[in-house]
């Protein structure tokens, strides 16, 4: 700095104001998000892990117009068969004529997609490269179709967790008194269950009641059976939502908004929530895998997802059935298991990732 | 003390009554009976079952019966017009009924039959998993940032991003089908238990590491370890007596939900191994609405894994002075 605009400092011409005034413009907020996007960004694996699981969204969004085989129709002559191996594939052999247009019943939008499918490819199909199952449906398309329904199970729940959770842990927090005590020891209830045995035995019950479901709420089975597992994962996002609205609730610009008049239902979603969320956040990246984990867990038991909807667990599980000293047919375990493996380690790497972009306690050690 | 074991009881049993309440309103409000199979059954012996197992009594009886600890049907006591044969029953003195399914069972029988087999194999599964885990995690807090550190990261992360079903499932192909060192299935000898048990711990050997080796590199910067530094220890006994101690508090409170997380992962592990414990039972009792027998299940497991968290809460009070019970209660 010249000694010239050091004597010139306190009054600004014209152009330096100019000039400060787009250098300030200029000027990269650095908010934790924009920080915490940046280090996420600079760390490689989870920059890989959340570049796969874009394309893992992307494939399990477009499934319906994908070139790929039916999921669901059968091929009993055919049996079961090994993946094609890259070194011996006959690259004009990938595609064939053989497309059913078999599906289950689809929504307006796969509808849509799936009548586009039909328009660019006609009856062409990708051939089984992953192999085919003991009933010769093909493998690669039963996997890209579980990517849905285990991706989506993962959302809605994580959602639905969410929903509650946040509403759970701020009302009591912000609250507080005997409404607190009261709903942080249902929480505390909830938590020394075994609740997995409960949802198995609320989701068997919820199951009979699914045609009223359907007809009243206009969820499928799927959805609601999503929903219900998204309720046992609120407690621990509850909790941590309340420490965080004690903290906060005593904070000066809760203050400021009391004194102009805000109401504290204004208070508690304009003010408290919403800064909340960066923990809310990484906490809902560590909940998506777990229900995801566990939505395979139920299918793998026979007591989630039926047929013939398919998702990862319930692939594993037909892989694990179709292993007996006889047949050997180890594909059809590994590839939906090391789906569920490398998604699972993807969501945890982001969490992770994310968690320590924004611990405040890392702020300054990069 | 006493004052803490008996708010916990109390705690216990409010939480035991409103899952029974729970279970019990939900359970009575399904149209589809137990009793429904492909084919209808005859009226008179549809009529017969129902009497059998009370179903045509009003519901707040049924609960009664259902809870305890008076038996209301004939044999009840007398004052309530029964014959005095046996005036008690229910969930609360210990009867958690008949199974709906195999009609010649109670839910006792069953759970007599199966719950040591479940708790061999959780009790084997948490023990490989803090004899694998704690070590692991002790020496790569030591060696932090070197290639053992990193294999372990790397290790851990797959230990527990991999389901348990798929672990077992191949551990199941390389050892019992592609070089036939195990055998397949069932329980009876210690080559029986070998897979399952690897299979089931590995998720929990995952984390115990990961706990252990956060709860060394925590102690282990903290002024107690500095001072009996400065005093000369040898390192091995500084680890073993100033880090240790503080750094295992945190497993210590992580072992009730990982019991918890043990009776759930066995649900999997007994179906792959076809181990016929109490998990298995569960799973068939829920696909085949044995509402009777899936309850009890929750209900035993609910006790165990409260009478576990009690333990724990006791343990690390005996360990760190600075956790008083009250407070925890």
């Amino acid at each position: 700095m010249s000694t010239r605009s050091l004597w010139r400092w306190p009054r600004p011409s014209q152009t330096d104001e100019a000039e400060l005034l787009a250098r300030a413009a200029r000027a990269q907020g650095t908010s934790l998000f924009a920080m915490a996007r940046r280090r996420i960004w600079r760390d490689i694996p989870a920059r890989i892990a959340l570049l796969g699981l874009s394309v893992l969204a992307l494939l399990a969004l477009l499934a319906p117009l994908l070139p790929l085989a039916s999921p669901i129709s059968l091929d009993l002559a055919r049996g079961a068969s090994a993946p094609v191996a890259p070194w011996s594939a006959d690259w004009r052999g990938l595609w064939n004529e053989q497309y059913t247009g078999e599906h289950w019943q689809y929504g307006r939008v796969d509808q849509a997609l799936h009548e586009l499918r039909i328009e660019l490819f006609g009856k062409r199909q990708l051939a089984p490269l992953l192999g085919t199952d003991s009933k010769g449906r093909d493998l690669l398309a039963r996997t890209v179709f579980g990517s849905r329904t285990s991706l989506s199970a993962a959302l809605l729940a994580a959602l639905t967790s969410l929903l509650i959770g946040v509403g759970w842990g701020a009302v009591a927090g912000f609250v507080g008194g005997r409404l607190d005590n009261l709903m942080m020891r249902f929480v505390d209830l909830l938590y020394s269950l075994p609740f997995v045995f409960l949802v198995i035995f609320l989701v068997t019950i919820v199951a009979e009641y699914r045609s009223e479901l359907e007809a009243g709420l206009g969820l499928d089975r799927e959805s609601v059976f999503f929903i219900v597992l998204g309720c046992f994962y609120w407690l621990t996002m509850a909790r941590i939502v309340r420490a965080q609205v004690l903290s906060l609730r005593t904070r000066e610009f809760v203050t400021a908004a009391r004194s102009l008049g805000a109401s504290d239902t204004r208070i508690l979603l304009t003010h408290i929530v919403p800064n909340t969320l960066p923990v809310v956040l990484v906490y809902l990246c560590l909940t998506v895998p777990s229900v995801m984990l566990f939505e395979a867990f139920l299918s793998f038991l026979g007591l989630g997802v039926e047929p013939p909807r398919v998702s990862w667990g319930l692939l594993a599980a037909e892989g694990a059935e179709a292993l007996t000293p006889l047949s050997l047919d180890v594909w059809l375990i590994l590839v939906p298991s090391l789906c569920i493996a490398l998604t699972l380690l993807a969501m945890n790497v982001i969490g992770d990732s994310i968690r320590d972009a924004l611990d405040p306690r890392m702020v300054n050690k990069e | 003390m006493k004052r803490f074991l008996l708010r916990r009881l109390l705690w216990f049993f409010l939480t035991l009554l409103a899952v029974i309440t729970v279970a019990f309103a939900l359970m009575r409000g399904v149209r589809g009976g137990p009793f429904d199979g492909e084919r209808p059954l005859p009226p008179a012996i549809e009529k017969n079952l129902r009497a059998r197992y009370h179903l045509d009594w009003p519901l707040w009886k049924q609960y009664l019966q259902y809870t305890g600890p008076l038996n209301l049907d004939e044999h009840g006591p007398q004052w309530l017009g029964g014959d005095g044969t046996r005036p008690l029953g229910g969930v609360l003195t210990g009867d958690l009924g008949p199974s709906f399914r195999y009609r010649d069972f109670s839910v006792n029988d069953i759970l007599a039959q199966s719950l040591p087999i479940s708790m061999q194999l959780g009790a084997l599964a948490l023990c490989l998993a803090l004899l694998i885990g704690v070590p692991a995690g002790i020496a790569s807090a030591l060696a932090r940032g070197g290639g053992f550190d990193a294999l372990l990261r790397v290790s851990t992360s797959l230990g527990i991003a991999v389901p348990g079903f798929v672990l077992g499932s191949v551990l199941l192909y390389l050892f019992s089908l592609r070089h036939p060192l195990l055998p397949v299935a069932g329980y009876g000898t210690w080559r029986h238990w070998v897979l399952p048990t690897l299979a089931l711990a590995a998720p929990f050997a995952a984390y115990a590491a990961r706990l252990t080796r956060a709860g060394v590199l925590e102690t282990i910067a903290l002024d107690h370890v500095r001072t009996a530094r400065a005093k000369g220890l040898p390192e091995s006994l500084v680890i073993r007596r100033h880090v240790l101690r503080g750094a295992l508090l945190p497993l210590l409170a992580w072992l009730g939900p990982a019991a918890a997380g043990i009776l759930t992962g066995s649900l999997v592990i007994e179906r792959i191994f076809a181990i016929p414990g109490t998990g298995t039972h569960f799973v068939n009792s829920a696909l085949n609405r044995d509402y009777t027998l899936a309850m009890g299940v929750t209900i035993v497991y609910t006790t165990l894994v409260y009478a576990f968290n009690l333990l724990v809460d006791l343990a690390s009070a005996a360990i760190d002075p600075r956790i008083r019970l009250e407070e925890s209660a």
